[in-house]
Parts: C-alpha cells; sequence; structure tokens
C-alpha cells in the first residue's frame, strides 16, 4: 500500500433540501485495500458511493481516481475510469443467462448486430478461472442462489474492467454461509490487485473484511482507522456517537404465574399441511422466552394461531387466563397479547396513516379515543404526542405519516402501540428485522423493561443472536414441533445443532 | 433459495425516507402527487380539454375556442357573468339548472366511487346501484298514492337507497366471504339490472305503465312525491332540493372518513388491509360496510332523479344511462375528496349538458358530433388521471427546462 492511492476524494460536500448528506468528506482508498464505510443507515454512505459513481454530482469536492482529478458525470463515465459497482438490490435481467447477463451493454458482436454468444461464453469462463468463480455460464439467472446472483454483478463489474469495485451492503441479503464465500471471493480479488469499497453496517464483518474503516455519521466522517486495533464496542461507538451495550444487561428472570398457556396446538398452513404440531409451552410472568429455529418450521402459523390471525385445528390458546383459541384477533387483543408483527411495513403499520392514528390502531374503538363510533381526533394526537416523548420516535410528530420515519422510529412506534396498552403477554416477532445497531438496543432494553414489569415475553426470531441475548429459556422449533428446550447459558452450537433437527427425541425436558 | 430478484426486493420495497438520504423517484412522485392537491387534477383537465380543441380542430377544422365558448354557454355557467344580456340570462339560468341537476346525480354516483375506493376497493357497479335505487323508488313512489306527500318521499328515498345498499353489499359479500374481485361482480350485477328493467318496463312486463300500452316505461310516480324545486319551473327541469341533499351527502363524507372509528376503519383497511388485519380490524366485515355505503350513494342518486325531474323510468333510462360510469371519473378527478368531488361533479355535468344537442349552438359546432366531444374529454380527463404520474413529470421537466434555459446563456 505504498502506491499512490488509486481514488481520492476530497471535501465532498451533497446536499438537499433541508440536509447536508455529506458534509465535506474526505476518504481515499490504496490499491489492493479493502475500505469499509460504515455507519447507520441515513448515515450519507449511499450518497457519497452514489456521488462515486456518477449518480449524484457532488457541490463540493474533488474526486481523484489514479491521481488524475476526474468529473463523474454519470454511471458510464464511473465505468470508464474502473469503478464498478454492486447494488444491493441486483441489476440482472432473470431470463437471461449469466453469459448474457455480464456482457450486457457491452456485447461482443457478430456482422455488427447479433450477439457472439459464443465469444462472450469463452470471456465469462476466461474472467471466472481468473478469478476462481464457480459459475455456469449458461445457467439462466433465475435458477441461481442469491449467492451465485451477487457473483454474477461481481464478473459484470469485472468484465468491463473495473478495478475500484463498491460494494453496496453485499451481505444483508445472503446467509452467514453465503457471506463467507464472498469473503473468499473478495480476497481473490483483491490479491490480484482490485481495490473495494465495502459498504456495511454490520460490525463483525468489516472487522473481518477490512484493512481500514472508515465511520460515517449524520454525513461526516468521523473517523479513518485501520482494522488493527478496532473493536466492535469501539466502532459502534463511533456510529452511534455514545457507548452501545451490544451485550444486553440483565437481571436473572423471576418468573411467575403462567400469563400465555400454549396447550397441544395444531395448526395448518396454507396449502393445508400441518405447520404446527402438538406445541405446548407456557410464558410466565417475569419472563422471556425464546424461539429458535430455521425460517418456515412453523413460527409464523404458531403466531397466526396465538394472536387469532388464522385457526387452529385444535388445541388451546389461553391469556392471561382466557381461553382465546380460535377467537377473533380483537378479542386476543382485548385479553391482554400485546403483538409487534414480523414486517412493519406489511403488518405493523399502515404507512400512509400518520403517526396519531397508527399509534391509534388499537385503541380508536374505545374511550377515550371514541363514543358511540365518533372519534375524537384531538385525543389521538394528544396520545401520541405523550407516547412520541415517552418512546422517543424521532423524525415527525402525531401528524407526520409513518412512511416518512426511519425504519428503528417505525418499530418504535410499533412498540409503542403494543406496549402502552399494558398487555400482559408481549409478542415479538423478528423485532429488529433491518434495525441499526442503536435502534436494536433500544429494542432489546425494552423488551428486557417490559419482562421486569412483569409481563410475560415471546420472542420469535431467526437471530439466533438475539435469542441468545435476550431469552430466560429457549424454545427450538422444527418441522412444526418443539424439539428441545434450553436455559439461556446454552451454547450457540447446541442450538445451531437443535435447530436443524439434530436432537429430536431426547431433549425435550 | 432460488428466489427471483423480484422476491429479493420486496419486503424492503418502500424504504423510508431516513435524513441525508435521498427519496426514490416514486417516492418523490408519490408526494408530489399528496402535494399536488388542486395543481395536478387541474392540469390534467386543462390538457383533456387542449387536446380535445386540437381534434376538433383537425377533425372539424371549426375553432376550438369558439366550440368551448359554446358549451360553456350551454351549461349555463356564463350566468355568473354579471354583464351577459337579460335574455342570454333566461337562457343561462335555465341551462345551469340543467346542469345542476345532473351535477347533483354525479355528485352521489362520484361518492359512491370514492368511498368504496378509500377501503381499497374499484366500485365500477354505480350505474346498477343507481339503476336499483331508480327503479325501486318508481314503484315505491307509484304505488300507496293514497299515502302523504312528505312520508311517501322519504319512503321512496329511503327504499331506492337501500336497493342500492342491497346491490353493492352484495359484491362486498362476495368479496369479503369468498373473495370474488369486485370489479367482476359488480360489472355483473350491472347486467342484471339492465334486464331487470327491461322485464319490469319493456311492453307486457309486470311494472310497465298501465295507461300507455306501447311505451316500454313504468308508471308515473305520485304528483306529491315530487320534489321541491327552488329554482326554475317545476315543470321545465327546474333545480330540486335534492341538490342540497348531495351537498349534505359531501358534507356526511367527509364526517365519517374522518370523525367515525368506520371511517378511520375503512381507511386502514384501504391504506393496509394487513395492518388493519394484525391490529384486531375485522377486513371482512369493512369490505361489505365500505360496499354497501357505497352503494347507498348511487341509490340515493337514482331515487332522486325520479322524484326530481324524471318522475318515472323508461327501459332506456337504465339502459341508456351513463350517470353512474361517469362517477367513477367524478371520484378519480376529484381524488376522492369531498371538495374535490364536487368540482369534478360540476365539471363534467357542464361538459354533459354543455354538449347536449339541444344546448349547443349548431352553427359553432355539429350537434350530431357534439356529445362524442364530451365523451372524449371524459376519456382524455381519465387516461390523464391515471397517467398523472406522467403529467407530474411533464411539469417537472418544464421547470428543469426553464431552468436550463436560464443557465444557459453563462456557459
Amino acid at each position: 500500500m505504498d502506491d499512490p492511492p488509486v481514488l481520492e476524494l476530497e471535501g465532498i460536500t451533497k446536499r438537499f433540501p433541508g440536509v447536508v448528506a455529506n458534509d465535506h468528506i474526505d476518504f481515499t482508498l490504496g490499491r489492493s485495500e479493502v475500505h469499509a464505510l460504515l455507519g447507520e443507515n441515513g448515515a450519507g454512505k449511499s450518497t457519497l458511493m452514489n456521488v462515486l459513481y456518477g449518480l449524484y454530482q457532488p457541490d463540493e469536492g474533488q474526486i481523484r481516481v489514479k491521481g488524475e482529478t476526474v468529473k463523474i458525470g454519470s454511471p458510464k463515465d464511473a465505468i470508464e475510469r474502473g469503478i464498478g459497482m454492486v447494488h444491493q438490490h441486483f441489476m440482472l435481467i432473470p431470463v437471461m443467462t449469466v453469459a448474457e447477463n455480464i456482457v450486457l451493454a457491452t456485447e461482443p458482436k457478430q456482422a455488427g448486430v447479433l450477439l457472439d454468444y459464443r465469444a462472450a461464453r469463452r470471456r465469462v469462463e476466461e474472467l471466472s478461472r481468473t478469478f476462481g468463480f464457480v459459475i455456469d455460464p449458461d445457467a439462466r439467472v433465475d435458477t441461481l442462489t442469491v449467492g451465485q446472483q451477487q457473483r454474477v454483478e461481481i464478473l459484470k463489474a469485472l468484465y468491463r474492467q473495473a478495478d475500484i469495485l463498491i460494494l453496496d451492503e453485499p451481505t444483508a441479503v445472503l446467509t452467514p454461509q453465503e457471506a463467507q464465500g464472498l469473503f473468499e471471493i473478495l480476497r481473490v480479488l483483491v490479491r490480484e490487485g482490485l481495490s473495494i469499497i465495502f459498504i456495511s453496517h454490520k460490525l463483525n464483518e468489516v472487522l473481518d473484511i477490512a484493512n481500514r474503516i472508515t465511520v460515517l455519521r449524520r454525513g461526516k466522517r468521523i473517523e479513518t482507522i485501520p482494522r488493527q486495533g478496532a473493536t466492535q464496542a469501539g466502532l459502534a461507538r463511533l456510529m452511534v456517537g455514545r457507548d452501545v451495550l451490544l451485550r444486553v444487561e440483565k437481571e436473572p428472570a423471576e418468573p411467575a404465574e403462567p400469563l400465555l398457556e400454549v396447550a397441544d396446538l395444531h395448526v395448518k398452513n396454507e396449502r393445508d399441511l400441518e405447520a404446527v404440531r402438538a406445541v405446548s409451552f407456557d410464558v410466565r410472568a417475569g419472563e422471556i422466552v425464546g424461539i429458535a429455529g430455521v425460517d418456515g418450521n412453523g413460527q409464523s402459523e404458531l403466531i397466526d394461531a396465538i394472536t387469532g390471525l388464522r385457526s387452529a385445528e385444535s388445541g388451546r390458546v389461553v391469556v392471561a387466563g382466557r381461553d382465546v383459541t380460535r377467537s377473533h384477533t380483537r378479542r386476543v387483543i382485548e385479553a391482554g397479547l400485546g403483538h409487534i408483527p414480523e414486517d412493519r411495513h406489511l403488518r405493523g403499520l399502515v404507512l400512509d396513516f400518520t403517526l396519531a392514528e397508527n399509534l391509534a390502531l388499537e385503541d380508536y374503538r374505545e374511550p377515550p379515543d371514541s363514543r358511540f363510533g365518533w372519534l375524537f381526533p384531538r385525543r389521538l394526537i394528544a396520545r401520541a404526542r405523550t407516547l412520541i416523548r415517552e418512546f422517543d420516535v424521532r423524525g415527525g410528530g402525531p401528524r407526520t405519516r409513518a412512511a416518512s420515519l426511519s425504519g428503528g422510529n417505525q418499530q418504535k412506534v410499533v412498540i409503542a402501540r403494543e406496549v402502552h396498552r399494558d398487555p400482559r403477554v408481549l409478542l415479538a416477532a423478528q423485532p429488529t428485522r433491518g434495525l441499526d445497531i442503536g435502534a436494536v438496543e433500544f429494542v432489546h432494553r425494552r423488551l428486557v423493561e417490559e419482562r421486569d414489569e412483569g409481563r410475560a415475553v415471546l420472542l420469535v426470531s431467526l437471530e439466533l443472536d438475539e435469542i441468545l441475548s435476550l431469552s430466560d429459556r429457549i424454545l427450538v422449533i422444527y418441522e412444526g414441533a418443539i424439539v428441545a428446550e434450553y436455559g439461556p447459558d446454552v451454547s450457540e452450537e447446541e442450538l445451531g445443532l437443535a435447530m436443524t433437527g439434530g436432537v429430536r427425541e431426547e431433549a425435550v425436558a | 433459495m432460488t428466489e427471483l430478484p423480484g422476491e429479493l426486493e420486496a419486503p424492503e420495497a418502500p424504504e423510508p425516507t431516513p435524513e441525508g438520504t435521498v427519496p426514490s423517484v416514486a417516492a418523490r412522485l408519490a408526494l408530489y402527487q399528496r402535494a399536488g392537491g388542486f395543481v395536478v387534477p387541474l392540469i390534467t383537465t386543462v390538457l383533456a380539454f387542449f387536446i380535445g380543441g386540437l381534434v376538433v380542430l383537425v377533425v372539424t377544422h371549426k375553432n376550438p375556442i369558439s366550440t368551448y365558448k359554446a358549451i360553456f354557454n350551454g351549461s349555463g355557467l356564463n350566468w355568473f357573468f354579471p354583464w351577459i344580456s337579460h335574455s342570454d340570462r333566461v337562457t343561462a339560468a335555465f341551462n345551469l339548472q340543467s346542469t345542476l341537476l345532473l351535477t347533483t346525480s354525479l355528485i352521489f354516483t362520484g361518492l359512491a366511487v370514492a368511498f368504496a375506493f378509500r377501503c381499497g376497493l374499484f366500485n365500477i357497479g354505480g350505474q346498477g346501484q343507481y339503476g336499483m335505487g331508480a327503479i325501486v323508488a318508481v314503484l315505491v313512489a307509484s304505488s300507496w298514492t293514497s299515502m302523504s306527500g312528505v312520508p311517501h318521499i322519504v319512503l321512496s328515498i329511503v327504499l331506492g337507497a337501500l336497493a342500492g345498499a342491497l346491490w353493492a353489499g352484495l359484491a362486498g359479500i362476495l368479496k369479503a366471504t369468498v373473495g370474488a374481485h369486485e370489479v367482476i361482480t359488480t360489472i355483473m350485477l350491472n347486467w342484471i339490472v339492465f334486464w331487470f328493467a327491461a322485464y319490469l318496463f319493456g311492453i307486457g312486463g309486470p311494472a310497465q305503465s298501465s295507461t300507455q300500452a306501447l311505451v316500454p316505461v313504468s308508471n308515473d310516480v305520485a304528483p306529491n312525491t315530487h320534489l321541491h324545486v327552488f329554482w326554475g319551473s317545476p315543470i321545465l327541469q327546474g333545480l330540486h332540493i335534492g341538490f342540497f341533499i348531495a351537498i349534505a351527502a359531501l358534507v356526511a363524507y367527509w364526517i365519517v372518513l374522518n370523525r367515525t372509528t368506520l371511517g378511520f376503519e375503512v381507511r386502514a383497511v384501504g391504506f393496509n388491509p394487513e395492518a388493519a388485519r394484525y391490529a384486531g380490524i375485522s377486513v371482512a366485515k369493512n369490505y361489505f360496510l365500505a360496499m354497501a355505503i357505497s352503494g347507498t350513494a348511487a341509490g340515493l342518486a337514482g331515487a332522486i332523479d325520479v322524484l326530481g325531474w324524471k318522475f318515472r323510468v323508461g327501459v332506456d333510462d337504465i339502459q341508456g344511462s351513463t350517470i353512474g360510469f361517469i362517477g367513477i371519473a367524478v371520484a378519480l378527478l376529484g381524488r376522492n375528496t369531498a371538495v374535490g368531488i364536487f368540482f369534478s361533479a360540476l365539471l363534467f355535468g357542464a361538459l354533459v349538458n354543455g354538449t347536449s344537442t339541444r344546448n349547443l349552438d349548431p352553427s359553432v359546432f355539429q350537434p350530431e358530433l357534439a356529445s362524442n366531444l364530451t365523451l372524449m374529454i371524459q376519456g382524455l380527463v381519465l387516461l390523464f388521471v391515471g397517467a398523472d404520474v406522467l403529467v407530474i413529470y411533464l411539469w417537472r421537466t418544464r421547470r428543469k427546462l426553464l431552468f436550463w434555459r436560464r443557465s444557459a446563456p453563462t456557459r
């Protein structure tokens, strides 16, 4: 890395109406370097990269590629300068083959008009060999896994002779195994002399792959540090601007009476197959019970049956002493269940409603919100104002549309709505999916607080870390049945094994 | 894990716009659309008229401006001009009364589309619901002639409205229970009314006129059920008090949507049925209620037309009417808001009336082409309403062009 940097950004400033997305940002990238750009959602990472890729024009600042000051007016300019970008959402044509996708727009021609498919195929094979990709150039893109599609995107950039590669949150769509595979490829690319800008908000993978790390916060460059000596806690502090608890602090649980009882529950899915089989468990006041499992093992059907969104075939669901099996969702809510649903955009919020309306989504039918069917919008707004303050929702007031909030703040609205009704049982499904560190911390702390208030908390999550750091008891669901129960100190390995059906009979206590 | 890229994007699609990042083009357009308020429908209308004018010019070689002027005068809107002569004013008043009669019906049929729309349903059946309202109202008002006026009127209107509610409610029930799409079912229900009217009032039909055996028409309503005419002549189709009922319906529409728990539920279901269901709101119930209320509005239109100025229903009245369909255009152009519906109902009422052969000056524009011009402008408005994103885009491009022109000399 003694060579002059291949890329220098100097004092890049980009303003949008009302915000400075990038405020005099300096950034350099050395040859054969992986330089991570770390920051929360909205910190300005994507804006900076869009400036570099020619999608935005900077208001101030300079870009130098290989020592030469350049003006990048469009992605075409960027490509000509050897800059390639792999977007978070792939820009591939599903019905075309790998080779066709890769050569698209710069395809080798036969007689000037016809695609020379054999030449295209040959070049793709050459590239794959050079960089150690295993990929079939004749496969149709829609038959590939997500990880493979990402490789096609990378190959596309390499085919266009990129030597500076921008990867925008490349692991967001990958499984942990696929992410490791990607890192292998990136190491090869670096060895071959490429330079990589790696955008992420995940601390562990940044520490895994990057040589240097630049942290952005609210449009400003906070610091650039080498990987050596960097820690997760340190990076988190730089990102968020204050100390972040990566590990949830909590006292041991003091479980009291059972508030949620599920007995011998059987539930069918849309295809009329039994998705939940003879599930029995209870959750007591003052404890968090985590349900761990690989996606699609009956979690959704179990949640739906508890919340009354789907009818159970047989069995019993009791919330705070009231039998709510096959009851309408409204009855279940009235019995004392709060539900933080899995997908806040689709199920948690009415994005076109204001915050006040969203916060009242379960209260509107009762006094003081309404009386005899007559709604009092001012009371909705007054309560919303209190809740917004109490739950520290930022980015809007009671009359702001929910869609205009960031993901973390949207989730705070959902939690505020479910918690302020003082439910006896709180059911949280994937409550931190897609949230950044600060918001995750908030949600986790809040769930523990609710537990300490004496609520029974049922946490269903695909994230093992989340299950392990929050739960007082852990149930493992596999193929619709609870196959194991553990205390909070179980190892990740043991849990992982159980999730793949490794313990079936013996472990059920 | 073979997922299509499209599926991958879906869960993250409407990512909010946190500070510092830039909203996507779609999000920005959505914002303009929402903020556009009056501007976009206005531009839409102007564009439609402009293109309509071009067609007039090219096809008939008539002067489009004088054509539009004639339509304007035909609609009676020149009544509001203080400078017109006395005799013109008399004609204008008469024309304006006709226009407002149409506006009255269009407000109702517009509401019938708009209310369902707010619940996420597309009620194409306004025409059939209007027809049911008219049929039931004429049957009731022409029977029991010994009843005294006001109760008879109220009974006719209420039963007519209920008939519309039932007709739309059927589609609502089908949607709520078996998931039958309301566009399909309401269109089918329209056809049932179409032929039901032919059966009832056709020659020899069970409810055909007892005095005119050779005319496919109903009996006349009892004279004391005619709605009071407050402006113009009761004989020459003056403006009746149904106009005020329509205005009241607009107010009620706003109140129900914004000030009742029913409206809260309807809007929640309309914006996001999944989130509503998760919050314990019954989506099925709201589908039914929204359709029934929509049908009530359309049924009211039918009943009030019968008692206000038609006084009888012919097979042609049901089969030839388009008042329910124009309601779709009214709701779309009015963006499902109370104020918007009022003005777009007025616009379409004026258009239809202004181009009717009776009102349009034949020396300016051939009367036989005139009503086609209305249809054309209607169609264009619908087209542009559907393409309002395009309109916004053009609007923005215009600004960009201006900017470019302004900054060009300095380069």
